[in-house]
């Protein structure tokens, strides 16, 4: 069984929050294939937080793949947990190095990077037509 | 009337005198939601809710909880609503026992099980006083008397704005826990919105008597964007999107804007704003002219 905690400031949406700490649980090993993770009414009783935002996490795992919900039992860690970092990531953390050392080349500061790094992953805008 | 609804309002009007303390108000509150209603003192949210729960008569248009009236048919529809009011009003004099009693000799469907089990669960005592309770205790006491009528809505004004932080916690982590066991649709009011977030799925801002935003608050994170760019006109930004505050210095503007769709002019830097901020900028957004941070905050605060 594992807790969940919530930092207010971090700025990342709280179902998101939830379901980061299952993935990071199952990766560490900390929540095994078949552990029940808490249910909905014993989060939102510690949390204060909405029942909704519970299950958007849980169903977000569960497309996943990650966590199966069985009606009227609960939600459990399925399967085995997801394979380690594949060979690419290797490659793209040694070209990111490489990007790194040119930034700082061309005068860039750390935040100067963080900056630039995190307006190029994130999508230009982000709203829904009501 | 979409049947989903709980608690709907069209045109509904509330006039003391010659004054709109509510005014226009059309809102639908959907089944099994969680909707914060924000907005400074005197926004009109106590009127509203007073005319959700049947305690005072529209001026104008009309209000239906689970379908019905609740002035007209309120044999039906008040037991189906627990209400706390501000303050959480209780006799001081009698004993949480006593008050429990009382709770049980005025509503019909009254379930013992449910306020005992919260009563033992918190450690409520029985034989003290209510008066002598502890501003959280006695919230504990009220929220227990309006749950053992098992409700269908639970409105709850101001809830939290007299409980100290600890207390605030663990009264919505009872609110919470009722609500993921009965799916009971809560209304709550508030000047707060901090806690709000995470308690929340739907919001309606209110100020001046009338309703500024109403929807859910996905949906209004998602619409919501901070706009910063070289100082420029905000005329060009306003024909696409809703400009919902606009600051200027000498060189730089700042909009809050509800975004119709994509911003792709690359002249703007986009921002997500958190809830707070967007309730603010609804609440100075009162005309063209720009308002400093500190004067919506004092709006907020009234």
């Amino acid at each position: 069984m594992i807790y969940f905690h919530l930092d207010a400031r971090s700025g990342v949406p709280t179902y998101l929050q939830l379901v980061q700490q299952v993935r990071q649980a199952v990766r560490l090993g900390i929540l095994r294939p078949g552990d029940q993770l808490p249910t909905v009414k014993e989060v939102v009783s510690s949390l204060a937080i909405n029942p909704n935002t519970v299950l958007k996490a849980y169903r977000e795992l569960d497309r996943e793949g990650l966590v199966e919900g069985r009606r009227g039992v609960g939600t459990f860690v399925s399967g085995e947990p997801p394979s380690p970092p594949p060979e690419g990531v290797k490659e793209l953390r040694v070209a990111l190095q490489r990007w790194v050392a040119k930034a700082k080349a061309a005068g860039l500061d750390e935040e100067g990077m963080t900056v630039l790094f995190d307006d190029t992953v994130r999508p230009p805008i982000t709203s829904r037509v009501a | 009337m979409s049947s989903s609804a709980v608690l709907e309002t069209d045109g509904l009007g509330k006039r003391y005198g010659s004054k709109w303390a509510l005014r226009d108000c059309s809102l639908a509150i959907p089944a099994g939601s969680v909707t914060a209603l924000v907005g400074p003192n005197g926004a009109g949210k106590t009127t509203l809710l007073q005319l959700a729960v049947g305690l005072s008569e529209p001026s104008a248009g009309s209000v239906h909880v689970l379908g019905r009236s609740p002035r007209a048919e309120s044999h039906s529809v008040l037991p189906a609503v627990g209400f706390v009011a501000q303050e959480h009003p209780l006799y001081r004099g009698f004993t949480v026992a006593e008050t429990l009693k009382l709770g049980r000799k005025l509503n019909p469907g009254w379930d013992e099980a449910v306020a005992i089990e919260r009563v033992e669960r918190l450690s409520l005592p029985l034989d003290q006083k209510v008066g002598k309770l502890s501003g959280g205790q006695q919230a504990q006491v009220a929220l227990t008397l309006a749950l053992a009528k098992r409700p269908e809505l639970l409105v709850l004004d101001e809830p939290i704005a007299s409980l100290d932080p600890l207390a605030r916690r663990e009264f919505l982590q009872s609110v919470m826990a009722v609500v993921a066991e009965t799916g009971t649709t809560v209304v709550l009011s508030s000047h707060i919105v901090a806690d709000l977030e995470r308690v929340c799925d739907h919001l309606v801002i209110l100020a001046l008597g009338r309703t500024q935003l109403v929807g859910p608050i996905d949906e209004i994170l998602a619409s919501h964007r901070l706009l910063t760019g070289p100082r420029t006109d905000a005329e060009a930004v306003a024909r696409v999107h809703e400009v919902i505050r606009e600051e200027h210095t000498e060189r730089q503007t700042t909009l809050l804007v509800r975004a119709n769709g994509h911003v792709y002019d690359s002249r703007w830097q986009l921002n997500e704003v958190d809830l707070e901020e967007i309730v603010l900028a609804y609440l100075g957004h009162r005309g063209s002219a720009p308002m400093s941070h500190e004067t919506f905050r004092e709006a907020m605060t009234g």
